[in-house]
């Protein structure tokens, strides 16, 4: 903890202030996500590789919850919308029921399947002019339904529901089949939630992007124009000041450092926030761990078939963790969307949202809350850092050839892809030398 | 009844002929997938990457073959460059094996642990990759482009629809014959090929009776290799060569191998074909193919296609979750616990 608080503070002087606070900031969401994987896989060791996608739809919930809702699009659009969101609901519950009343039939598969291409081309009759009729309102600005116009705190909780729902489907299918089935689905579930995300633009504007979204801390330009804000910095930096005997010139340094100082403010309130969520979840997931419960995980996790034996049921109980561990990272993906105010389908990578969480959770130890966050604020910081020093390593390794030398030109052009070389060997060598992580679990025998 | 042959024409150029290639690829790429998973017990989420591993070794022969003027004529020169890369990409798996997973068969660690160390090692393998030749597109096909081009086609048959096949198609298809027909020949026939079926079986009868696990395991690393470098190639040398595509092939290459019965060789091939041709017949646009058919008042006005090709990802996975519900072990029994 002392050494990361450090590191923070050198990246502070070093650098600045305003990068070491948002790196901190990405270093809570990320540990907060790693928690939420840490539930999944140190808990009960179910392995989750859709990441990326829980994570995409918190953003999608942060972009619905607090978009202002685009009237003229409704206006167009949303009947046809509602209908087809009608007609798709109809055809679940019947696919549900003939699905029952099916059930020793040898058509069963033929009819349901029937059921539902019917359903399709009835949806489709409405979906389609609907969306046709919501991307031409006004697409280089709008061209989507828009959202709730609510402020985006909320979003943090429905992102957490959206996930969920997806966690549960999910989990419902694949749980109970073999541990890697549930790999692979999540696998295919996070890429088509980022197909979505990207091509139905009525819904997400796709690769349009959404910017400027509300924000739940003050913007920094109206900052700079508040006056107690202002008269605070004066205080703060009062001695600075008094050494300036020059009025213009103490006037133009005042300035500086306010909309410097705004800057540090907005990140230190989200900074706030942020913490305040992550000592929420952890001592959440610290109470659950420790309860009966939780040690009824931990039998189910070490020995499934004799917890199976006592009477617990082992798959429901995996569909719960599952669920709830997706939740947190879909709260995590929604702050991480009100942090930057843009959503950005595109942006959402596999390697970065998914196996990076990863090697959070295996080194900071699979089991231990403190764990997960200590990874995620150290494998954040060497990822970010990871680049600069390598160049750095690069540079004073090829110092005898000369700059013109094609290897050290190829050797600086992949400079950013050294840190998957060691984001990987982290993760093989944590793996094998020390499996419990740098905090390994605390059993408890009680 | 030219109409009919027109539309049939249609059907064979835009499916038929792309997805036999395009299930070639998925079908060399889930046996390697299924061949870890029968021998060494764990879902190896690498193979993607240890595929684009392959693609690249072969780049780098072709490109030294080319600077020394060698070419195959009409034939692509990586098809000269597969033999060596193939060695290299073998020495890099059991290299792999050798650093990484020996540790964890020997601890007989869990399935998960085991996909957790190859998510580990693609990791670095993408990083090897990216930084070797970089994270850009490359084509390194040469030779003679087509075998029949459409407008050939058009003047010999006299038809409206042309039929193109492209020569990487046909090399993808009669490379894949071939080195699946070996395949099976040598697990049914040679000695060292029943002793691998006896080992995927029952591990500890197959200890019993005196066959060498280290053999195997090494056997398994020496078709993997070959069959990731060679899948990886021919994707390749189809679409292009771009990095992080291979990354996205996991899926369908999985859903391959479990639709089929994962662990099964022939449920490999076939599932690879499932999911290809599933994958085609859904985003493909029909609509050329209904105005041929039909009459004049009744042709279609939208593209008729089923769901859009950004979708693509969404058909592997429907098909690997109804697989799932209905048959969890696959079309061909494969190992279900």
């Amino acid at each position: 903890m002392l050494i990361m608080a450090s590191l923070f503070l050198l990246v502070g002087f070093g650098q600045s202030w305003p990068i070491s606070l948002s790196i901190l900031n990405m270093c809570i969401i990320s540990a907060i996500m790693s928690m939420g994987i840490n539930i999944q896989w140190g808990y009960a060791g179910i392995f989750n590789v859709g990441i990326m996608g829980f994570t995409a739809l918190g953003g999608l919930a942060a972009v619905l919850v607090s978009y202002s809702p685009v009237g003229e699009a409704w206006r167009v659009g949303g009947i046809g919308m509602i209908i087809s969101l009608f007609l798709l609901i109809i055809t679940i519950v019947a696919v549900f029921f003939l699905n029952r009343i099916f059930r020793n039939s040898s058509y069963k598969y033929w009819i349901i399947g029937l059921t539902i291409i019917i359903g399709l081309i009835l949806i489709n009759l409405f979906f389609r002019p609907a969306v046709q009729a919501i991307e031409n309102v006004n697409p280089a600005v709008t061209g989507f339904l828009g959202g709730l116009g609510l402020p985006i705190i909320f979003s943090w909780i429905v992102g957490g529901l959206f996930a969920a729902g997806v966690a549960f489907v999910i989990g419902k299918i694949t749980l109970g089949l073999r541990a890697d089935y549930l790999a692979i689905a999540t696998l295919g579930i996070s890429e088509i939630i980022i197909a979505v995300l990207k091509h139905e633009d009525w819904l997400s504007r796709g690769v349009k992007n959404v910017i400027g979204l509300k924000r739940p801390v003050p913007y920094e330009i109206d900052l700079q124009n508040t006056d107690w804000f202002i008269s605070l910095i004066a205080y703060l930096n009062s001695s600075k000041l008094r050494k300036i005997s020059d009025s213009l010139e103490s006037e133009k340094l005042l300035n500086q450092l306010v909309i410097e100082g705004s800057s540090i403010f907005v990140k230190l309130s989200y900074m706030i926030l942020f913490t305040a969520v992550l000592l929420f979840i952890l001592y959440l997931a610290n109470k659950a761990q420790i309860s009966p419960w939780g040690r009824m995980m931990r039998a189910i996790r070490d020995n499934e078939t004799s917890a199976n034996a006592m009477g617990k049921d082992v798959v429901k109980r995996h569909l719960q963790v599952f669920v709830i561990g997706s939740a947190v990272v879909g709260i995590a993906g929604a702050m991480m969307i009100t942090q930057s105010g843009l959503f950005t389908p595109s942006s959402f990578l596999p390697l970065r949202y998914t196996f990076l969480i990863w090697v959070m959770v295996i080194v900071g130890g699979s089991g231990n809350n403190v764990g997960a966050i200590l990874g995620g604020f150290v494998i954040w910081f060497v990822w970010i850092e990871a680049a600069p020093a390598s160049q750095y390593l690069i540079e004073i390794l090829t110092v005898i050839l000369n700059d013109e030398n094609k290897f050290k030109l190829h050797l600086i052009d992949s400079v950013p892809y050294f840190r998957y070389l060691v984001m990987g060997s982290v993760l093989l060598l944590i793996m094998r030398y020390r499996p419990k992580g740098i905090l390994p679990e605390k059993v408890r025998h009680s | 009844m030219i109409d009919l042959i027109n539309a049939i024409i249609v059907l064979l150029n835009f499916i038929f002929i792309p997805a036999l290639s395009y299930g070639s690829q998925l079908a060399l790429g889930a046996l390697g997938v299924s061949f870890v998973y029968a021998i060494l017990r764990f879902a190896n989420f690498s193979h993607g990457d240890l595929m684009s591993f392959g693609a690249m070794m072969t780049i780098l022969f072709t490109w030294l073959f080319q600077s020394y003027g060698i070419s195959l004529g009409f034939l692509p020169t990586a098809l000269l460059a597969i033999p060596l890369a193939i060695i290299v990409t073998i020495l890099f798996s059991i290299i792999t094996d050798r650093f990484v997973f020996r540790h964890y068969r020997i601890k007989k660690s869990t399935p998960v642990v085991f996909a957790m160390v190859s998510i580990g090692v693609m990791f670095v393998i993408q990083a090897i990759v990216r930084i070797i030749i970089g994270p850009d597109d490359r084509n390194f096909f040469d030779g003679q482009k087509f075998i029949i081009k459409a407008k050939q086609f058009k003047e010999i048959t006299g038809l409206n629809e042309g039929l193109a096949i492209k020569s990487t198609q046909v090399i993808t298809i009669v490379v894949t014959i071939i080195l699946v027909s070996l395949l099976f020949w040598f697990l049914q026939r040679t000695r060292t090929g029943k002793s691998m079926r006896a080992f995927s079986d029952n591990e500890d009868l197959a200890l019993l009776s005196g066959i060498n696990p280290d053999k195997v395991v090494f056997i398994t690393w020496l078709i993997v290799g070959t069959l990731a470098t060679v899948a990886g190639t021919l994707y390749g040398l189809d679409k292009s060569f771009k990095p992080f595509t291979y990354l996205g092939l996991v899926l369908p290459i999985f859903a391959s191998a479990i639709v089929g019965g994962i662990g099964n060789p022939i449920g490999a091939v076939v599932g690879g074909y499932v999911i290809a041709f599933s994958e085609i017949m859904v985003t493909y646009a029909y609509k050329k193919f209904f105005i041929y058919l039909l009459p004049q008042s009744l042709e279609p006005s939208g593209l008729v296609q089923l769901i859009s090709t950004d979708y693509k990802f969404a058909v592997s996975f429907s098909i690997l979750v109804i697989v799932l519900l209905i048959r969890p072990s696959g079309i061909f029994k494969g190992r279900t616990f």
